[in-house]
C-alpha cells in the first residue's frame, strides 16, 4: 500500500468498506438471550452459547465470536423460556362433559443443534418449533384430559394432570431439542351455549332452593320460640295459680269484669240487673 | 417548502429567485395551481428580478410559457458557489462571509470527527442510574455486571450495552385486563369454575416486582405475558379447589395467599426474576346471570332473621306478662290468705262498684218480665251483639 493509494480517497473508502464487510461477516455478538449453531457449508460444526442448566450469567458462552467469513453461517435460536399457547381446545372428559381448555406450555430449547436440524435450519427456528409443538401439545392435552372425569380438573388432582401432560409432551418434544419447563391449564371452562347456561341454571335453582330452605327454617325456628314461650308462660301461670284454684277463679273473674265492662272498653255497656243479684242483695234490705 | 417561499418573499434577489423559480417550475404540485398563495403575481414581489424570467412562477400556467433566459443548472451552480462562500454571484452580500484564516478541509474533518467521538462517548458511556433502577451491563453481548444507582461509566456503545431495569417499582396487573378493550368485555376471563362446579366471577390484581434484573432480562422471552398466564393459571387452580361459598365469602384471604405462593413457585421454576408481592381479590361474586337468585338467598336470610327476632320479641312479651301476672297474683294471694272472707267481699264490691258506676243500669223487679226493646241504654249500640248480661245469681260467693 503506497502513499498514492492512501491519498486516493475513493480507494481508501473502498478498502474501508471491504474491511467492514469482512469484519461483519467474521465477528458476531452473541447475546445472553440467544444461542447459535454454526453451519459450515450447511454442515453443523458447533454451537455457541448453548443452554446449560444452572449457568451463571457472565460465564456463559455469550460474547464476541468469530467464524470463517462467507463459509460459516450462524443460525440463531432463542435461549430464553418460550411459550406455546393453546386456546379454546374442546375436550371431552370421561363423564361426557364438554370442556373448553386454554393451556400453555413453557419450554426452552436446550439442544439448539437438534432444534435447528429438525426444523430445517431457518432463521425462525423458535417459530417452527412452536408450530411443531402445538399439535403435539394439543394431542397430549386431550389424551390426558380424556382419561379423566370432569371433576378431576376441579380438584388438587389438577396438578397431577398437568404433570402428566408435561411428561407426555416432553417425550414427543425431545426430538426438537426442547425441554418442557412447565405445562399449565389456564382455563378449563364449560363452553358457552347450552352447557354454560345449564350450569348457571343449576346454580340458580340451587340458590332458590337454598332461599326457600332458609325461609322455612326461619319460620320453623320462630314458631318453636313462640311455642316455647307460651309453654313457659303457662307453666308460670300454673305454678302461681295452682296455690289456690278457687281464689284464682274469683280473682280472674274480677279482673275480667273490670276489663270487659270498663268505660274505655269498646262499646257502651248496659246492664239489666235482677234484684236477686248478689250485688243488690243489700239493696232490698235484709229480709 | 415553507421556508423557501418565505425567503422568496422577504429577500428577493436575483440569485435565489431564479433558482426558486426554476425549482418551482419543476415541482408539478404547485404548478398545477394557477394562483400563488398570495394571489396572482404582480411582479413587485420579484423586486429586481431579471425581466426575461418568469416574474411569478405561480402566475404562469405550467409550461405555458417558455422558461425564458434563466436556465436552472446555471443558477444552481451560482447558488452552490455562494454557499461555499465564493461570493461569485451578482447579488451583493448574499453569500456567507469567508472567515479569514479558517481551517482547511482536512482540519475540518478532524474537528468534526473529534466532536462526533466526544458526543458518542458522552452519550453512551455515562449512565445515570436512578435510585430505583439497576443497569444490566452486557459487554459484546455477554453479561458483565449490574450497575447500582448513581452516575456510572462504561465503555461506549456498541461494545457495551446497558439496559435499565426498574427494581423498586411495584407493578400491578389486573385481571381481567381493563387496559385492553378487547378482553374487557370477555366474560371468560373472569368466570371460573369452583370445586362444586359452580361459576364464580372474580376480579383480582397481582402486585409484582423485579427481584433479579439479569434473570428478568435474559431468562424469559415475554416476562409480562408469562406473569399474566401464570397468574391466571394459579388463580384458576386455586379456585378449582375452593367451593363457591368460600370463593365469595370467607375463603378469600386464604385463596390470595395460595395464589401468591403458587405463582411464586411457578415463576421460580422459570427463573423469571420476578417476586410476587401480593395477590388481591378485588371482587368475587356470582355471575351476573344468577345474581338475582343470590339476592333471593340473602333476602331469605334477612326474612328468616326477622321472623326469628319477631318470635323472640313475642316470647319476651308473653313471658314478662306471665311473670308479672303471677307475681301480682302471689302478692294478692298472700293478703287474701290473711283474711279470706273479707278480702273476697271487698274485692267483689270494689269491682262491681267500678263496673256498675260506669254502665247504664236497668233493674227489673220481676224475673218474669221481659223488657221491651229498645231499652234506653241499648240505642247506642244497635248492631252489637246484645250486651245484656245475665245477672249472676250468686257471683263468686260460692261458699
Amino acid at each position: 500500500m503506497n502513499r498514492a493509494l492512501l491519498r486516493n480517497p475513493i480507494a481508501l473508502g473502498v478498502f474501508a468498506l471491504v474491511l467492514l464487510i469482512l469484519a461483519a461477516s467474521t465477528f458476531a455478538i452473541v447475546p445472553e438471550t440467544r444461542q447459535a449453531v454454526v453451519l459450515r457449508f450447511q454442515q453443523p460444526v458447533r454451537t455457541i452459547n448453548e443452554y446449560r442448566p444452572n449457568e451463571v450469567f457472565g460465564q456463559t458462552g455469550a460474547g464476541l465470536t468469530a467464524r470463517v467469513p462467507f463459509i460459516d453461517r450462524l443460525v440463531w435460536v432463542d435461549k430464553r423460556v418460550l411459550d406455546v399457547e393453546l386456546d379454546n381446545q374442546p375436550v371431552l372428559s370421561t363423564d361426557q362433559t364438554r370442556l373448553e381448555v386454554d393451556a400453555y406450555a413453557r419450554f426452552r430449547i436446550v439442544d439448539p443443534l437438534k432444534a435447528v436440524i429438525s426444523t430445517g435450519s431457518t432463521s425462525v427456528t423458535e417459530q417452527r418449533v412452536q408450530d411443531q409443538l402445538k399439535p403435539l401439545f394439543s394431542s397430549s392435552l386431550r389424551n390426558e384430559l380424556g382419561k379423566r372425569p370432569f371433576a378431576a380438573l376441579l380438584s388438587p388432582e389438577r396438578t397431577q394432570v398437568m404433570g402428566n401432560i408435561r411428561a407426555g409432551l416432553q417425550k414427543l418434544a425431545s426430538q426438537y431439542g426442547v425441554q418442557i419447563v412447565d405445562v399449565r391449564i389456564k382455563h378449563a371452562d364449560l363452553p358457552s351455549g347450552t352447557p354454560f347456561d345449564s350450569a348457571l341454571n343449576r346454580m340458580r335453582t340451587a340458590r332458590q332452593q337454598q332461599a326457600l330452605t332458609i325461609k322455612a327454617q326461619g319460620q320453623q325456628t320462630a314458631q318453636i320460640i313462640q311455642a316455647q314461650a307460651d309453654a313457659k308462660a303457662a307453666q308460670i301461670y300454673a305454678d302461681a295459680f295452682n296455690k289456690d284454684p278457687d281464689f284464682y277463679d274469683f280473682y280472674r273473674a274480677m279482673q275480667s269484669y273490670r276489663y270487659t265492662f270498663a268505660q274505655d272498653a269498646k262499646g257502651q255497656t248496659s246492664l239489666v240487673l235482677s234484684p236477686d243479684n248478689a250485688y243488690l242483695k243489700e239493696f232490698q234490705g235484709r229480709r | 417548502m415553507r421556508l423557501p417561499l418565505f425567503f422568496a418573499r422577504t429577500h428577493p434577489y436575483k440569485g435565489f429567485m431564479t433558482i426558486l423559480s426554476g425549482w418551482f417550475q419543476r415541482l408539478s404540485i404547485l404548478a398545477a395551481d394557477n394562483k400563488g398563495p398570495w394571489g396572482s403575481g404582480s411582479g413587485s414581489d420579484n423586486g429586481g428580478g431579471d425581466s426575461g424570467g418568469p416574474r411569478n412562477p405561480w402566475a404562469q400556467p405550467p409550461g405555458g410559457k417558455p422558461r425564458g433566459t434563466t436556465p436552472g443548472p446555471s443558477a444552481l451552480d451560482e447558488f452552490l458557489k455562494r454557499a461555499r462562500g465564493g461570493g461569485g454571484g451578482s447579488g451583493g452580500g448574499g453569500g456567507r462571509p469567508r472567515i479569514p484564516g479558517a481551517p482547511s478541509a482536512g482540519q475540518l474533518w478532524v474537528i468534526a470527527v473529534g466532536i462526533l467521538l466526544v458526543a458518542w462517548i458522552a452519550l453512551t458511556s455515562f449512565h445515570s442510574i436512578g435510585p430505583q433502577e439497576r443497569g444490566v451491563v452486557t459487554v459484546l453481548g455477554r453479561y458483565s455486571e449490574t450497575l447500582e444507582p448513581g452516575i456510572r461509566f462504561t465503555l461506549p456503545a456498541p461494545f457495551v450495552e446497558v439496559a435499565k431495569v426498574d427494581v423498586a417499582a411495584i407493578n400491578t396487573d389486573t385481571f381481567p385486563d381493563d387496559s385492553s378493550a378487547v378482553t374487557a368485555g370477555k366474560d371468560t376471563d373472569k368466570l371460573m369454575l369452583t370445586s362444586d362446579q359452580n361459576i364464580v366471577d372474580l376480579d383480582y390484581s397481582v402486585r409484582w416486582q423485579i427481584a433479579n434484573p439479569q434473570d428478568f432480562a435474559f431468562q424469559i422471552a415475554r416476562p409480562r405475558e408469562t406473569l399474566r398466564a401464570t397468574a391466571q393459571s394459579a388463580m384458576r387452580a386455586v379456585v378449582a379447589t375452593a367451593t363457591l361459598d368460600e370463593a365469595i365469602g370467607a375463603g378469600r384471604t386464604a385463596m390470595e395467599v395460595k395464589v401468591q405462593q403458587a405463582m411464586q413457585e411457578i415463576l421460580d421454576r422459570y427463573n423469571a426474576g420476578i417476586r410476587i408481592q401480593g395477590v388481591a381479590i378485588k371482587g368475587a361474586q356470582a355471575p351476573a346471570q344468577v345474581a338475582d337468585a343470590f339476592k333471593e338467598v340473602s333476602a331469605a336470610q334477612q326474612q328468616a332473621q326477622s321472623d326469628i327476632s319477631r318470635a323472640r320479641g313475642y316470647a319476651q312479651q308473653v313471658l314478662a306478662k306471665a311473670q308479672g301476672e303471677a307475681a301480682a297474683f302471689d302478692v294478692i294471694y298472700a293478703q287474701y290468705k290473711l283474711a279470706p272472707e273479707v278480702t273476697r267481699r271487698r274485692m267483689y264490691y270494689d269491682t262491681m262498684e267500678q263496673v256498675l258506676s260506669k254502665s247504664d243500669k236497668t233493674i227489673i223487679e220481676s224475673p218474669g218480665v221481659v223488657p221491651y226493646l229498645p231499652l234506653p241504654g241499648m240505642r247506642r249500640v244497635p248492631s252489637a251483639p246484645s250486651p245484656v248480661v245475665a245477672a249472676p245469681q250468686t257471683p263468686g260467693v260460692a261458699q
